[in-house]
Order: C-alpha cells, then sequence, then structure tokens
C-alpha cells in the first residue's frame, strides 16, 4: 500500500517536473525561452497548469458515450500505473514475487490501448475517431517489434523476472553463488575475458551480447511509437486531427490522459533501462585496484546500495527521456504510410533475425 | 504515365542512420547554445535584430530591445510654448488633433522662443488611436511645442485613454476667458458703432477702427517672410 502511494507520488512529481523540462528543452532547440513567470524560470508553471485544469469544468459531449468516455482516461492511468507496481526500483526491493514481471508489464501495457479506443469511440466526434483508429494501428503493430526486442533480452538472461535481470548485469558479488552467469566482454566466450568481476558498463546488456544493442535500438523506436510520441505522434497528429483521441475531453479527465501518456513514457524508459542499461547498476567499471563499480554500488542490502541504485536508475532514465524529448523537437511527423513501412519492414524482420540470433549466440557462446 | 510519377527513391540505412544523427546533432547545438546574447546595444550594431546564436526571445515588460534616441512614436505638446496656431490639426491627414481656442483681447505671455501668445487652448486633444505618425504636425508646428517622444508602450485597455489632453484650463477658467472677450468684443462693437456715427460727421470712410488695426499687424508678419525668403537663397 506504502510503496503504491509512493509510486504515485513518484509519478505525480515526476509529470510536472518532465512537463517544465519538456517545454523548456522545445523552447531552448527552437532559441526561445520557455516558461518564466511562475516560480524560479517558470518551474511553477506546470503545477499551475494542473491547478487549472482541475478547476475546468468536467465537459461531457452529448453525443458521447457517457460511461465509456468516463471510464476511458481512468483505465488508461490505471493500466500504466500498474505496469509500475513490478519495477525493481532497488536491488532489495519487494516488488512483486510473481517471477513473470516482464510478461506482466508488456500485457498491462497492451490494456492501455483498450482505454484509447474507448476514448476515441466513446467522444462521439470525428477527430477523435480518426485519432483513436490510428492510435490502434500503430500500438497494436508496434507491440510485435517491442515484444521481439524484448524477446532477445530474455533468452540472453533466460528469465521474465526484471530483478533477476537486473541483478545478471551487475557484479558477481551481488548475485551469490547459486545465481552464477558467468559474462565475457562483448559476449565473446573466445576471447575469454572475463567481465563479472569487472561490471560496470561491461555487464549491462547491450555489451553482454553484440547484438542486444541492436535489439535495444528497436526497442527504442517502438517505445516511441508506444507512447505516441513524436516522430510517431500520428494519433494525437495536432495539425491534422486537433490532438487526436483526447480532443473532447477536459479538465480532470484530460489531466489523467496527459499523466498516462507521460507515465507510459516513464514506464518504458524504466523498462529499456532495466533491459538492456544495466538496470540499477553503476556504469563505472573496476579497473584493477580502483574499484569504481564497487565503490558506486555499496554493500549488498546496505542503506547506501539503495541510494546509489536510485540514483544510477534515475539517472540513466532520465538520460533516455531526454533523447525521447529531444527527438520530439528535432525529427518531423511520419506519414502513416511511412510508419507501417518502418514497422512492418524493418523493424518486425530485423527483430525475428535478431532472436534467432541471440538464440544461437546463447547456445554457443554464454 | 510512367513518366509522371517520379520513382520513390530509396535512401539506405546508413545514409537515414547519419541525417538522423546529423539533425540530432543541430538541435542539440542549439540547446547548448540556448543562453541569453549580451545586448547587442545600439540600432546600428550588426546583430541588433537577429543575434548570431543565443535565446532571442526579449521579455518585453522586464526588457526591451533599445530605442533610438529620438524615436518618432507618441506625440506630446508642450503646452506652455503653444500659440494654438491650429496648423497641426488643419495638416494632421486623420484629423487626430482636436482643437478649442478662445481668443484674448491682450497678450498672455511670451513663449520660449518668444512669439507671443494670444490665444488659450481650450481644449488641446490628441487621439493617439486614429494617429498614423507621419509627423506632418510636428513640421508645421512655429515654435516646435509639438514634438514626438521616444514612448512607445502606451496601449490602454480603454480606447477613450487613448485621447491625450494637453489643455490645463479648468471649467470655470475656460468660462472666465470666453467671458472676456464676449465682453472685448461687445465694447469693441459698441466703440465701432460710437465711431462710425463720429465719423459720418467728419469722413465718410466704412469701418475705420478695423482697418486700422490691421495695417499695422500685416506688414510685420509679411516683412518677416519677406526676410526669410531673402535669405534662404543667399
Amino acid at each position: 500500500m506504502i510503496s503504491a502511494i509512493l509510486v504515485l507520488l513518484l509519478i505525480l512529481v515526476y509529470a510536472l517536473l518532465i512537463l517544465w523540462a519538456e517545454r523548456k528543452i522545445a523552447a531552448f532547440v527552437q532559441d526561445r525561452m520557455g516558461p518564466m513567470e511562475v516560480g524560479y524560470k517558470g518551474l511553477g508553471q506546470s503545477l499551475a497548469d494542473i491547478l487549472k485544469l482541475l478547476q475546468k469544468e468536467d465537459i461531457v459531449p452529448a453525443t458521447a458515450d457517457k460511461f465509456m468516455f468516463k471510464l476511458a482516461p481512468l483505465l488508461v492511468f490505471t493500466s500504466v500505473f500498474a505496469g509500475f507496481a513490478c519495477i525493481p526500483f532497488i536491488p532489495s526491493s519487494e516488488g512483486n514475487h510473481i517471477g513473470l514481471t516482464l510478461f506482466f508489464i508488456l500485457s498491462i501495457i497492451s490494456l492501455d490501448v483498450i482505454g484509447v479506443i474507448m476514448a476515441g469511440w466513446g467522444s462521439g466526434s470525428k477527430y477523435p475517431v480518426m485519432g483513436a483508429m490510428r492510435a490502434i494501428a500503430q500500438i497494436v503493430s508496434y507491440e510485435i517489434p517491442l515484444t521481439l526486442s524484448v524477446l532477445c533480452v530474455v533468452i540472453t538472461c533466460q528469465s521474465l523476472d526484471l530483478q533477476e535481470i537486473s541483478y545478471q548485469q551487475g557484479l558477481q558479488a551481488n548475485v551469490g553463488e547459486e545465481g552464477m552467469v558467468k559474462n565475457y566482454f562483448l559476449g565473446l566466450k573466445f576471447l575469454g575475458i572475463e567481465t563479472g568481476n569487472v561490471g560496470g558498463i561491461f555487464t549491462w546488456n547491450v555489451m553482454r551480447s553484440p547484438f542486444l544493442f541492436f535489439a535495444f535500438m528497436i526497442f527504442f523506436i517502438t517505445a516511441l511509437a508506444e507512447c505516441n510520441r513524436a516522430p510517431f505522434d500520428i494519433p494525437e497528429a495536432d495539425s491534422e486531427l486537433v490532438s487526436g483521441f483526447h480532443t473532447e475531453y477536459s479538465g480532470f479527465r484530460f489531466a489523467i490522459l496527459f499523466l498516462g501518456e507521460y507515465a507510459l513514457m516513464l514506464l518504458l524508459c524504466l523498462l529499456g533501462v532495466i533491459l538492456f542499461l544495466g538496470s540499477w547498476n553503476s556504469p563505472l567499471p573496476n579497473i584493477g585496484s580502483v574499484k569504481l563499480c564497487s565503490w558506486t554500488t555499496g554493500e549488498p542490502g546496505t542503506w547506501a546500495s539503495s541510494c546509489w541504485a536510485v540514483l544510477w536508475l534515475s539517472s540513466k532514465t532520465l538520460l533516455l527521456l531526454f533523447i525521447q524529448i529531444m527527438a520530439r523537437w528535432t525529427y518531423p511527423r511520419l506519414r502513416v504510410d511511412q510508419l507501417m513501412n518502418l514497422c512492418w519492414k524493418v523493424l518486425i524482420p530485423s527483430g525475428l533475425l535478431l532472436i534467432f540470433v541471440c538464440s544461437v549466440w546463447r547456445i554457443l557462446m554464454i | 504515365m510512367n513518366t509522371a510519377t517520379k520513382p520513390y527513391r530509396r535512401t539506405s540505412l546508413l545514409e537515414g542512420i547519419s541525417t538522423l544523427l546529423n539533425g540530432f546533432r543541430l538541435t542539440l547545438k542549439h540547446l547548448l547554445k540556448a543562453k541569453k546574447p549580451i545586448s547587442s546595444g545600439y540600432i546600428y550594431s550588426e546583430n541588433y535584430t537577429y543575434p548570431s546564436s543565443g535565446i532571442v526571445t526579449v521579455e518585453f515588460p522586464h526588457e526591451s530591445i533599445p530605442v533610438p534616441d529620438h524615436g518618432r512614436y507618441q506625440l506630446h505638446n508642450e503646452i506652455e510654448d503653444c500659440i494654438v496656431c491650429d496648423l497641426c490639426a488643419k495638416i494632421c491627414p486623420v484629423n487626430c488633433i482636436e482643437i478649442v481656442p478662445i481668443k484674448s483681447p491682450v497678450e498672455i505671455g511670451k513663449t520660449s522662443d518668444g512669439t507671443t501668445k494670444r490665444i488659450y487652448a481650450a481644449k488641446f486633444d490628441i487621439d493617439m488611436a486614429k494617429c498614423c505618425y507621419c509627423g506632418l504636425c510636428t513640421t508645421v508646428c512655429p515654435t516646435e511645442c509639438l514634438t514626438m517622444t521616444s514612448n512607445f508602450d502606451y496601449s490602454e485597455y480603454d480606447i477613450r485613454k487613448m485621447t491625450y489632453s494637453f489643455s490645463e484650463m479648468t471649467a470655470e477658467e475656460i468660462e472666465l476667458r470666453k467671458k472676456e472677450y464676449a465682453e472685448y468684443e461687445a465694447r469693441k462693437k459698441q466703440a465701432a458703432v460710437t465711431d462710425a456715427t463720429k465719423d459720418t460727421i467728419s469722413t465718410p470712410k466704412t469701418n475705420p477702427a478695423k482697418i486700422v488695426i490691421k495695417p499695422v499687424v500685416k506688414p510685420a508678419i509679411q516683412k518677416n517672410e519677406t526676410d526669410k525668403n531673402d535669405n534662404t537663397p543667399s
């Protein structure tokens, strides 16, 4: 219960900051200043916006399917929020003991699309319906390469448990005797360079196998599409569809939809860090007697290790979020056919190929 | 038919990656250079309007781009120096200057350049909402009391506040001056009538009083103008 409230608080604070950061980054990229008036450098701007949204009237259009229209934002946010239940924030976190956390997250994210279709269809207006149709076409087809890229990690790590995958990407000392997994430099066993005691960036999944880096690329691109971010934001293409499936929403329900979108962005970035970028493990390797990795990890089970874990996990996640935001202000929106081309002709074939290669690599090399 | 449709240009994967990175580098460069440019200073400096790098936003109410020292924006009338000649109101192409003069029987005073003031300005209103900033009124003004100032930020929520009154006379004063002049006129008429009755006996001239005054004034003005005309060619 307490952890649920903590995660909710985390999401709320994160949403306020990421909204501000997004506007600031957008402004700086375009040689503007962004919000400046509310608080120091406009830091209070998103809080002011949320307060404004909460005061607004909760409008339900006359043509809307009222039940679906009212339920949709809650479904969108709850499904994303449930995904956070499985994120291992620190090494000692209890989290969820189902042991299939990755599978659970992937399936609960898929539930998000039902909320989107309910919002779009229930609005009883043309733009939301078009936005919802695009969103479904996009999210459903991009779920395939997302799952394929995640499967590459699952094959390499032989686990669906995110905490287990996190442990494998760290120092061997953290794992203990029974969970021994030998890590080789770039996953090349014949070189005979064991990195289990070096740790740092060399035990991250992107370095554990020579192909997981490409899997990460696929994951990142599909994650952009999954959370409807530019350059894959055709479901809410502002210039064509007003704002897609949430055109008719106002006030608190709009805020919840918005929050759900940004929470999904955070969830996918967290997932990307956990699966590919070493989870809560330190990026600094042990070099000889300079044990940077051990110093920046802390003794297992202590407060220091938890603090380090939160620091590394959050900083890596923020880096990914930054790249996502920058991508939005750099790249133009894809057309629908280009979007489908990219998914079905590029990402899915290469994802399938990567799965094959990773399986072979797993058998032969690790 | 085939010639009309352009073949779809296929780009290689490497080209795609390099262009994506190129775009990212460009935006990142702008992000990193997002600092306030050092104030470019005077209008003649090279990057006055378009600084080469950095944030271009001017947070207007808090700061503003420097304007020229002698900007020609808001009209201002130094009423102390105004002789209420009505030239500005006559030349104004949009009729934004409204003047109500009251003549005075005696000289009121002198302006700072020594011109005699003979007319009170009961009303001297300039409607800046109508003004087209042509500056004609300032060029015709003989005493240079009507000028354009560097103040450009005087927008208002109420359109009526855009009308600026420069007259400093109170309502009572206006009444007083009007009465004064009316009395003077009456006295003059009286005098003219009595003069006329006297003149019918001696000389049969019509309206001698006015003729006596006017020739005195007119040559003085003409003399000034001829002086100017003589001076300018030489």
